[in-house]
């Protein structure tokens, strides 16, 4: 199973990133084959919307969950018709989050917020 | 000659300044911009009124046309769009209704429809033509019902004084775009000096002439009236801080229309505003 995660570098040392629709990069990480893909997630200019194009980008490599500190409503939509599933990250490292992934300790992340929408900078 | 009067927040005195240099120009038009919570009409009580609509339009997709190529989806710079699957779904608050989308799909698959954001009201008050947008609770964006009131005051050959929204984005850039001349009102404190500065980098971004109104002055010392002079920027009139005023302003009454002492004021603002718009148009050529 394939899971996304917002990070700040393309290397798996990386710390998850606090923004979802601005990270720079978007971690695919296979729980079967144990490989990763570091997506440029070109939403990250975006003048707005950012959030809806990084899901689009998300539903497009085929994961089916994603591990994130927060996420914004309208990329919450999109991710909802994908019918993928959103887990809270419990820190900030990459390699915990998957651990505790796999073995089920991540809750569903339901705090979804109404998004910055340039209020609350990058 | 189009003037709009703005300031950098709301309660500074926009709406006393627009409202009564229509109510004592003598034949003219007064456009409420501030479209979130127009308040003019409050104050003219306009007679025959007429109202229109105002729509936005907004794709949609036919399901047995679109072949899921996301050319639309790939075009649209404000991610409006997503294709999820094999869905095309739309975010109404993000879409600016370019119509790219709808030109470029090679399977012409995507219509427009209408959706309602808000209305314009216009009406008669003495001499004042009164139009008012006002934007629906829960829209995001009051731009289209402004874009609106300009076009239609594009007719005009009156005196049309635009009273803008507070601040200094979007809704206000598209305000004053068209003015010959912008008006800034500022509160004599050091908080009314910082929205002052917002709305006077505005004006010299988009290279109009401009003037100052110091409102509620005191005989104390004035942080407004010191940034002014700081920087060399004309101030049109000094309103004193007056209880009659402010209590005529709260209960909904024209000052100018009540009292002659405030007819001499705003005349004298509309007769200096006029010079220097003048001046202005006369030194660009």
């Amino acid at each position: 199973m394939k899971i996304a995660i917002p990070v700040d570098n393309n290397s798996m040392d990386s710390s998850v990133c606090i923004s979802f629709g601005r990270a720079p990069y978007l971690l695919i990480y296979d729980t079967e084959t144990e490989g990763s893909n570091f997506l440029d997630n070109s939403a990250a200019a975006s003048q707005g919307g950012a959030g809806i194009k990084a899901a689009q980008n998300i539903v497009d490599s085929g994961a089916e969950a994603i591990i994130t500190p927060r996420c914004g409503e309208n990329a919450a939509e999109v991710l909802k018709a994908a019918e993928i599933k959103l887990y809270k990250n419990t820190n900030n490292s990459i390699r915990d989050n998957i651990e505790s992934f796999k073995e089920g300790k991540l809750s569903l992340l339901d705090d979804i917020h109404p998004g910055f929408h340039q209020h609350g900078g990058k | 000659m189009k003037i709009a009067v703005l300031s950098g927040k709301g309660g500074t005195g926009k709406t006393l300044v627009s409202v009564n240099l229509a109510a004592v120009a003598l034949d003219s038009v007064y456009i409420d911009c501030d479209v979130e919570e127009p308040n003019g009409h409050l104050f003219f009580q306009p007679k025959d009124l007429q109202k229109e609509r105002v729509t936005v339009k907004l794709p949609q997709a036919d399901p047995e046309l679109c072949t899921g190529c996301r050319t639309c989806v790939n075009f649209c710079k404000f991610n409006a769009l997503a294709y999820i699957k094999n869905k095309l779904i739309v975010f109404n608050e993000v879409c600016h209704s370019c119509g790219g989308c709808l030109l470029f799909c090679p399977q012409k698959a995507i219509s427009e429809k209408e959706r309602e954001i808000g209305l314009i009201q216009s009406g008669i008050s003495g001499n004042v033509r009164v139009v008012s947008g006002m934007m629906n609770i829960g829209e995001v964006s009051g731009v289209p019902i402004i874009k609106k009131l300009l076009q239609d005051s594009r007719k005009e050959n009156k005196n049309v004084f635009l009273d803008c929204p507070p601040g200094s984005a979007c809704m206000v850039m598209e305000s004053i775009k068209d003015a010959d001349y912008c008006i800034l009102v500022a509160e004599p404190t050091v908080f009314g000096v910082h929205n002052l500065e917002m709305v006077y980098e505005l004006v010299r971004i988009f290279q109009k002439p401009f003037g100052v109104v110091l409102n509620k002055c005191l005989e104390e010392e004035n942080p407004a009236e010191d940034f002014c002079l700081q920087n060399q920027i004309t101030i049109l009139e000094k309103i004193p801080f007056d209880l009659e005023l402010g209590t005529m302003h709260s209960n909904g009454q024209i000052a100018v229309r009540k009292h002659p002492k405030y007819k001499e004021l705003f005349l004298n603002l509309l007769k200096t505003v006029s010079k220097e718009a003048r001046h202005e148009t006369a030194s660009d050529t």
